[in-house]
């Protein structure tokens, strides 16, 4: 690590302000990605603005057709809360896959999404399940949220404060991981949401991305039969040393069958 | 038996402090006024190294001193050492190349080290490191082993022509071309055994310090044999006399090899403690031990095994590459040759064998022991080529194995290859494998995985190991630059109570257990009565160290040989104490008696009247009650198994799930069998990673792509199934209390169980890692050419 200035502040607006007084300032939710980062020296801000003690942005509610999760809740959290699990076992079963115990009880959902890592489960979620993140600033729709590797709409000076996951009447994820990492080489998360069906696909691509023939398939017939004739491209796909583009291809199929099957 | 003696499963002695977060491993030991140190490593894997300019280092905040290999050329060190010579076909001597302490003139691997700099903390020190300026010119890199010697590849070593270190070989290649022509039957395989990174839980670690009044070192550090360490850096690299250097290798956490070698970094600590007049430590951290932490395995073979019509192995001929790294490592250049062709014998009766073997620079991280040592690639490759000949001549697999075991009465077994087998039984092994493994109901099994859309494979591995390393004049032979015997003193006090000085190092293997049970089984004492003491050349006696699974062999026997000496001794006091004749004189128990009566001492008494001698006779005895042995064995040692191994395949992604791993051995005589079954689980994993998880990639440029966790997949539990472990039992004929070793038996026998398992179910061999993506393209090729015919 290099130096840097830490700050703790106790509110949103405090951390606002403080990011805006440092030179190269970075907000850290879990630090499940930053902290390695500094430990590599691969990142070098001034200041770290730590979020663990703005108590607005941790917890999770029912809201009637919709459950928020305030950013700074907890991977482990999300995954064995009883309105999760009751209203969007899909999205608990997620949470509940990410990295190991001690990512799960250090890492959370704001940082998750604000990261956007392209192998990360949370995008999945949150595009899938048709979310809004809510931030100190407005309301972002899930479609517009991701925009690129590790590129969101998120200006510089942007707080996740909440996403609120409208209730699906169906919903399943399903991931193969990295053997190594835990992180998900390919993630579907398939839904039923107000009678919309919607499929997306994470670790597969440089971006969360949805399926719009496996949506199309679906639509008209929910169930993993209803993707046997699906073909997914691998141009776009990500190769690396872990999986080639055509086998990343070839697990989409895979999951999303999986993930619809295992739908509840 | 005697109390927590042999065959007792006494719970580790050392484990409350390690358990409990107490044990004392090097980086937890701080001097005082400690500086610390951090190195300048090559981000190039092939470089010429044009100037280092440290000024503005030297100048950075805290900063005390900045080394690099000028200085070391300067204090006259000698390089890092190979200490096996191996020869070539025609006599000469294996060109080994330079291995400076401090990159001089050219990096050879990413991670090579360019310069060390010393600060008053370790952020000081890694800040300054940047500030140190290399001018690299970089070369293209040499990566792939199978091409290396060949034309027109970058030379690593200008004085190493085609990167060729050497070209052995053992046996009679006409004989075997001939037995080869005149087959009824030969199968061909060619293999890679894949590069691992040890991974052991405690980075290497350092702390040099020096003493002007004594003009002597101290050295902590992470090593399996302090004394050896002394020695090569003493003799070789002419650090300083072996009576002025004192090596401390402390609690160490885990090694598999890999600390064995001598490393840069601690030599630096030591030339820097003395420049800034401080002791100096140095940690690594993990990115650190995958980039310099000496690698395991690396080769690639051509094999065929030639038969009768009946099936009976007639010839063996094997050609392996194997891929050194970018420097020649302490023990490198023997493990491919020495600990691997010589096991190629394996469990079978085949008559003829012959290896060629072509060791190779690369512009890699270099490449040495790790757990089990060439005869896991001997045991990989001939149990590969002989599942496959199996599956060719339509054999049952275990069949065509037991028809060419070597039979219970042939031991003494000469081997073509070099080794005298004492002992053994094969058939007994493999029996009890297939009675535990259930193997008669595979056919069900593999039914009910087929019915959920699985596929379902079994697996063998009948593997045989040399260890208890090992015999001095036999090492001596074949080009070691050391004896491999080992050193033991028993020490008792006043009131009884003992103290162990063994020159085998623990740094896992739980010796501080099963020598305390030795001592209780020869002599009676309370294992809680008995200390153990290792790891520190001013206190126990020369020794060899831990590699090679000789702890207990040959370690734990100089320590039983030492307690024969006590018992003597013993015996002469108390035969004067009971007024009868010496010859009278029984021991057991811990007491010794007057044959045929209830005259007795016990042992206690015997030690006082040592130490207080008030009533011995002069010349009797000489007072006191400490006994030291050195132990040089007969032969190695020969532990056999057979592992079978059941895998389930999920044909929609590929993944290969172990369902069943079934570890039968032959350890010979079992001190402690909770350590033992610990010790064969661990092997089973590091195995199993092998052939499963850990991914070694290097790109074509010469970086290493899985440096570290994210990328590089260590086997974790729940990849892992309950392990079912039992044991048969032949008996060391050369050592008394005849034990074999078990320290590398799983990483030995598990990778090819599980391969053939693999094989089995998919119809295809793959190369390991069998990687979830390698075995969904396996079966797309399968369905491809079965819909092509």
């Amino acid at each position: 690590m290099y130096e840097f200035n830490v700050h703790k502040p106790g509110s949103v607006a405090d951390a606002a302000s403080a990011l805006k007084g440092a030179d190269d300032g970075k907000f850290m939710a879990g630090g499940q990605t930053l902290i390695p980062t500094l430990k590599q020296r691969l990142a070098s801000p001034s200041d770290v603005i730590d979020l663990g003690n703005v108590a607005e942005l941790k917890g999770i509610s029912d809201e009637g057709g919709a459950v928020k999760i305030g950013a700074m809740t907890t991977h482990a959290e999300v995954a064995s809360s009883d309105v999760v699990t009751s209203q969007i076992p899909a999205l608990a079963h997620l949470a509940g896959h990410i990295g190991d115990p001690q990512v799960r009880n250090r890492g959370t959902i704001g940082g998750s999404i604000a990261n956007a890592d392209p192998a990360a489960d949370y995008p999945a979620a949150i595009v899938g399940l048709n979310a809004t993140v809510h931030t100190n600033q407005r309301s972002i729709v899930a479609d517009d949220f991701f925009t690129g590797m590790f590129e969101t709409a998120l200006n510089e000076d942007e707080i996740v404060t909440a996403v609120s996951f409208p209730k699906p009447e169906k919903a399943g994820y399903q991931k193969f991981p990295n053997p190594a990492s835990r992180y998900a080489i390919v993630g579907v998360m398939v839904a039923q949401t107000g009678g919309q069906t919607r499929v997306a696909v994470t670790g597969a691509g440089p971006s969360v991305f949805r399926s719009s023939d496996a949506e199309s398939a679906l639509a008209s017939n929910f169930s993993a039969d209803a993707l046997s004739g699906l073909a997914v491209s691998s141009a776009d796909l990500n190769s690396d040393i872990h999986a080639s583009a055509d086998y990343r291809a070839h697990l989409v199929g895979v999951m999303a069958k999986r993930a619809v099957a295992a739908a509840t | 038996m005697a109390e927590n003696g042999i065959g007792a499963p006494v719970r580790r002695k050392e484990d409350k402090r390690f358990i409990t977060g107490a044990g004392r491993y090097t980086d937890d030991i701080n001097r005082h006024g400690q500086a610390y140190a951090y190195f300048v490593r090559s981000p190039f894997p092939h470089a010429t190294l044009n100037g280092i300019d440290k000024a503005v280092a030297e100048a950075a905040p805290g900063v005390l001193a900045v080394i690099t290999g000028d200085d070391v050329a300067e204090a006259g060190w000698g390089g890092l050492i190979c200490g096996w010579m191996v020869h070539n076909k025609d006599g000469s001597e294996m060109k080994a190349g330079s291995h400076p302490v401090l990159a001089q003139g050219k990096v050879r691997y990413v991670g090579d080290h360019v310069a060390c700099v010393v600060a008053e903390t370790y952020a000081q020190a890694k800040d300054a490191a940047e500030l140190v300026e290399v001018d690299y010119g970089p070369l293209v890199a040499c990566t792939s082993t199978a091409d290396a010697d060949k034309d027109g590849q970058p030379q690593v070593h200008d004085d190493v022509p085609n990167n060729t270190v050497y070209n052995w070989e053992l046996g009679d290649q006409a004989a075997i071309d001939e037995a080869i022509a005149s087959a009824a039957h030969v199968t061909k395989v060619d293999l890679i055994n894949n590069r691992v990174v040890p991974n052991a839980m405690e980075p290497r670690a350092a702390c040099g310090e020096y003493d002007p009044a004594q003009d002597s070192f101290t050295l902590y550090t992470t090593s399996q044999n302090p004394h050896v360490a002394r020695l090569v850096m003493s003799a070789f690299i002419q650090i300083a006399p072996e009576h002025k250097l004192r090596v401390i290798a402390p609690d160490v956490g885990g090694g598999f090899g890999s600390k064995i070698y001598i490393y840069s970094e601690e030599c630096i600590c030591l030339m820097a403690a003395k420049k800034i007049g401080r002791p100096v430590k140095w940690t690594g951290d993990r990115s650190e031990a995958f980039l310099s932490d000496a690698h395991g395995r690396d080769h690639v073979t051509h094999a065929e095994l030639a038969m009768d019509a009946d099936g009976n192995f007639t010839a063996l001929k094997v050609h392996t590459k194997a891929n050194m790294g970018g420097y020649l490592s302490l023990f490198a250049s023997c493990v491919p040759t020495y600990l691997y062709a010589t096991l190629l014998a394996g469990q079978y009766r085949t008559p003829q064998i012959y290896c060629a073997v072509d060791a190779v620079f690369t512009n890699t991280v270099p490449v040495d022991a790790y757990r089990g040592a060439g005869r896991p690639e001997a045991t990989y490759l001939l149990e590969t080529i002989i599942d496959q000949a199996a599956d060719e001549l339509g054999r049952d697999p275990a069949d065509l194995r037991r028809q060419n075991f070597i039979k219970p009465e042939q031991f003494p077994y000469d081997t073509p290859v070099a080794l005298t087998y004492d002992t053994g039984d094969f058939h007994a092994v493999l029996d009890k494998a297939l009675e535990v493994s259930d193997y008669s109901g595979f056919a069900a099994r593999r039914a009910a995985s087929e019915a959920k859309g699985k596929l379902r494979g079994v697996g063998f591995s009948c593997y045989i190991e040399a260890c208890g390393i090992a015999p001095s004049a036999v090492v001596g032979s074949l080009g070691a630059g050391v004896g491999l015997w080992e050193s033991a003193k028993i020490r008792f006090s006043h009131t009884g109570m003992c103290q162990v000085l063994t020159g085998a190092h623990s740094h896992g293997q739980g010796h501080e257990t099963v020598f305390a049970q030795l001592i209780a089984e020869k002599l009676g004492v309370p294992i809680e009565n008995v200390e153990v003491i290792h790891g520190d050349t001013e206190k126990t006696p020369v020794g060899m160290g831990t590699y090679g699974s000789r702890s207990l062999a040959v370690g734990g026997q100089a320590i039983s040989n030492a307690a024969d000496k006590i018992i003597e001794k013993g015996k002469k006091i108390a035969a004067h104490l009971l007024e009868a004749s010496e010859a009278d004189i029984e021991f057991k128990d811990g007491n010794f008696t007057v044959a045929g009566t209830d005259k007795s001492k016990a042992l206690g008494e015997v030690i006082f009247e040592a130490y207080v001698p008030h009533n011995i006779p002069q010349g009797l005895v000489e007072p006191g009650m400490e006994e030291g042995a050195f132990y040089d064995p007969a032969n190695f040692t020969y532990p056999s198994g057979t592992y079978i191994c059941e895998v389930e395949v999920d044909p929609d992604t590929g993944v290969v799930t172990i369902d069943r791993l079934v570890a039968v051995d032959d350890f010979g005589v079992i001190v402690n069998p909770m350590i033992v079954e610990g010790q064969v689980h661990g092997g089973l994993a590091q195995g199993i990673g092998q052939a499963l998880t850990e991914n070694c990639v290097y790109d074509s440029a010469g970086q290493l792509l899985s440096a570290s966790y994210m990328d590089y997949c260590m086997p974790k539990a729940d990849d892992l199934p309950n392990f079912e472990v039992a044991t048969t039992k032949t008996v060391c004929t050369h050592n008394a209390l005849g034990v074999k070793g078990c320290g590398e038996a799983g990483a030995i026998g598990s990778p090819p169980a599980v391969m053939n398992a693999v094989a089995d179910a998919i119809g295809t061999r793959i190369s390991m890692p069998a990687t979830a993506e390698k075995v969904w393209r396996a079966l797309q090729a399968n369905k491809t050419s079965q819909a092509a015919e």
